[in-house]
């Protein structure tokens, strides 16, 4: 057991250049791993349009004032609404069911007079919320046209508190409503994910497809060796891919960097380590480059799925939280957005940095413990 | 003054799930000695191979490699033996030099560049060292195969079939180069299917499903068999006789005599082990045809047919238990 972590920088370093020479040479495999995070940032950020315009919106009109009117060619004009009708309660339901409008407004009745009165009448606003990102541009700018349009017409209340109307939106079907800054954190752990669990998975598995593992076990290169000396190319890489991302979504979508731009490469890199040594743990599991290929995916999907990337994380059942909490994207994301958009630091995000820590040492375990050091 | 033992080895045992693909082999090879492996495909000889540098661990048995325990030292006898696979094993996607270069590296040789640079131009790759060695004739690939298990300057050779597939001047330079480094002191054990190679060897050891059956030199493989062989062949150079041999040696291996025959060109070896009563049995059939007999010594191939017929009625000689 001793030789097991027996190791030396000499063997270590001939592996990595091996690895790297190797990866030079593949150069389809290269331009796909810098190629997968900007294709992928580009399809998803603008198919995911963060702030669509022109939503269908019907209208539930209990008092046809002016007020209302007025607030109408307000809405159209904003250009975020495409008034399709003025309907009831119960079609606007239908409407709302079928995916025919995306927003139903409602002007209940004594509208006008409540707001002439300066008592805030309410404005009900119904909103599909399936894809939560497509609603927040429009909401914000409902909530604004209360103020603007009504100004000019009763310049008291203009400055009045409580604001002229009562916006009451109901998020249908997804109360949730994940956060605009949701999709770019997110794609760059589910990008960091599948690019490098595959590559680490296939590393081990394309030696023993090749014939090559039987020459490479033929030499003293203990396992430590071989694993780490394998990975560090892929660390490589997967810090080019967040600094793609990361560039990306600064100068493409201006997401905002508030926290500390080395913490969150601190982070990346656990989280990279941790992917690694899943990897590297398939990759010495499996008996061909399929197996690990399906391994892969097996980890994939739970990752995309259950760790808050594509569902909402507290709308899972208890069982689901427990498979998302085992997984390092689950936490990843929270840290990435913490860092992200709250600008949180390391005290705030260390419940979510022990469960990574933890899932690496294990992978690494693991990955250790079932390395065969022979061909049987 | 017998040479030491660098292989000694006895009882070991695998099995691949149900299959028990190496009985209770026991095998002595000593220091600068040419041994040869032979045995029909999936006889063992590969895994007999993998098992002594550590690749493969024995289910059962004892020995030793090199003076270290083949159960408990794989990772130190791996440091000091040169395996060459049957297949290809190093890296297409790698430059000569680069394979080497890692190899080197793995084995910690001292003085890298000067080894890879000096093993580049003893074995003629020099002028290739940047071609990638997936582009490689298999002469090449065999050629640096080769190199690259001498690197490290180790005291055993393991070559698990090097020749196969590779062309007759080659394979002759190749066996220079084995001669030489046997002179050398280093020992190569090396397993084949070609009887030319196999009489280059100072000693044989044959297996047959994962038995070894013969161990020795070829004389003395030869002997143990008491195989009485008799070449039969036309009387004059005649057409019809020799067309007709086939048919001639369908009708002597009915003989109840006869354990093996065999066509070389324009004769037949008939070879059985009771000298008298193939004798009189050859004559018998013989008469009065346009054929003729004549006793010959039984070749190193004739023992190997013979042996590749089946498990012998005699016991091995020398070795095997």
């Amino acid at each position: 057991m001793g030789r097991f972590f027996t190791f030396s920088v000499s063997r270590w370093l001939g592996i990595l250049i091996k690895e790297f020479l190797q990866l030079k040479r593949d150069r389809l495999t290269f331009a796909m791993i810098v190629g997968i995070p900007v294709v992928q940032l580009l399809l998803f950020g603008f198919a995911i349009n963060t702030d669509p315009r022109h939503m269908p919106t019907a209208v539930v009109m209990a008092d046809p004032g002016p007020f209302a009117r007025a607030y109408l060619a307000a809405m159209q004009n904003s250009s975020y609404f495409d008034l399709v009708g003025s309907v009831d309660a119960r079609e606007a339901d239908a409407l709302l069911d079928e995916g025919r409008v995306r927003f139903v407004i409602t002007f209940p009745a004594g509208f006008h007079r409540d707001l002439a009165r300066g008592k805030s009448p309410p404005l009900l606003v119904e909103a599909d919320a399936t894809d939560p990102m497509a609603m927040s541009g429009a909401l914000s700018v409902l909530a604004h046209l209360g103020t603007s349009v009504f100004a000019p017409d009763l310049p008291g209340l203009a400055r009045a508190r409580p604001p002229p109307i009562d916006l009451r939106v109901h998020r249908r079907y997804n109360p949730e409503g994940l956060t605009t800054y949701n999709i770019v954190p997110g794609i760059m752990g589910v990008i960091l994910t599948m690019t490098l669990v595959l590559m680490t998975g296939l590393a081990m598995t394309r030696e023993r497809e090749r014939g090559t593992f039987e020459c490479l076990l033929a030499t003293p290169a203990t396992p430590l060796e071989v694993l780490i000396g394998k990975i560090i190319p892929y660390i490589i890489i997967g810090l080019l891919q967040v600094t793609l991302i990361l560039a990306a979504s600064r100068w493409i979508f201006g997401i905002p960097v508030r926290g500390s731009l080395p913490l969150l490469y601190v982070m990346v890199l656990l989280f990279i380590c941790a992917n690694l040594m899943l990897g590297i743990t398939i990759s010495s599991l499996a008996r061909n480059q399929l197996q690990s290929m399906q391994m892969t995916i097996f980890f994939f999907l739970p990752s995309i799925l259950l760790s808050g990337f594509m569902f909402p994380f507290q709308a899972m059942p208890g069982w689901a939280q427990a498979i998302g909490n085992a997984l390092p994207l689950t936490h990843f994301l929270l840290i990435v957005r913490g860092i992200l958009l709250k600008g949180s630091g390391l005290g705030l995000l260390w419940p979510h940095i022990w469960p990574l820590l933890l899932f690496t040492a294990v992978a690494l375990a693991a990955g250790l413990k079932t390395y065969r050091q022979t061909l049987d | 003054m017998a040479a030491p033992l660098v292989i000694d080895v006895s009882g070991l045992n695998k099995h691949f799930g149900h299959r028990h693909v190496v009985k209770n082999l026991a095998l002595q090879v000593r220091e600068g000695e040419i041994f040869g492996f032979l045995g029909p495909n999936g006889s063992g000889k590969t895994t007999s191979i993998r098992m002594l540098c550590g690749l493969l661990t024995p289910d059962s048995g004892q020995g030793a490699c090199l003076g270290l325990d083949v159960l408990k030292d794989s990772a130190r006898i791996k440091s000091q033996v040169g395996y060459m696979t049957q297949r290809f094993s190093l890296w297409d996607d790698l430059s000569i030099e680069e394979n080497l270069d890692f190899i080197a590296r793995m084995f910690s040789v001292a003085h890298r560049r000067q080894a890879v640079a000096r093993t580049l131009e003893e074995l003629g790759l020099a002028a290739r060292r940047r071609q990638l060695a997936g582009t490689l004739s298999g002469g090449w690939k065999q050629r640096l195969a080769l190199a690259s298990c001498l690197l490290h300057r180790p005291k055993l050779l393991l070559l698990d079939e090097p020749t196969a597939g590779v062309d007759p001047q080659a394979r002759r330079d190749f066996w220079e180069e084995i001669h030489r480094l046997s002179a050398a002191g280093i020992t190569v054990l090396v397993s084949t299917h070609y009887m030319d190679e196999a009489e280059r060897c100072h000693r044989l050891a044959w297996l047959s499903a994962g038995q070894l059956l013969a161990c020795g030199t070829a004389e003395e493989i030869i002997d143990g068999l008491c195989l009485n062989t008799w070449e039969i062949s036309a009387r004059q150079d005649d057409g019809i006789a020799r067309h007709a041999l086939p048919d001639f040696a369908d009708k002597l291996r009915q003989l109840p005599s006869v354990d093996m025959v065999a066509s070389f060109g324009a004769t037949l070896h008939v070879s059985g082990r009771n000298a008298e009563v193939l004798k009189t049995g050859l004559e018998a059939v013989l008469a009065g045809s346009a054929l003729q007999m004549r006793p010959v010594p039984p070749s190193l191939e004739d023992a190997f047919i013979r042996l590749m017929q089946g498990s012998p009625l005699h016991a091995p000689q020398g070795g095997g238990d």
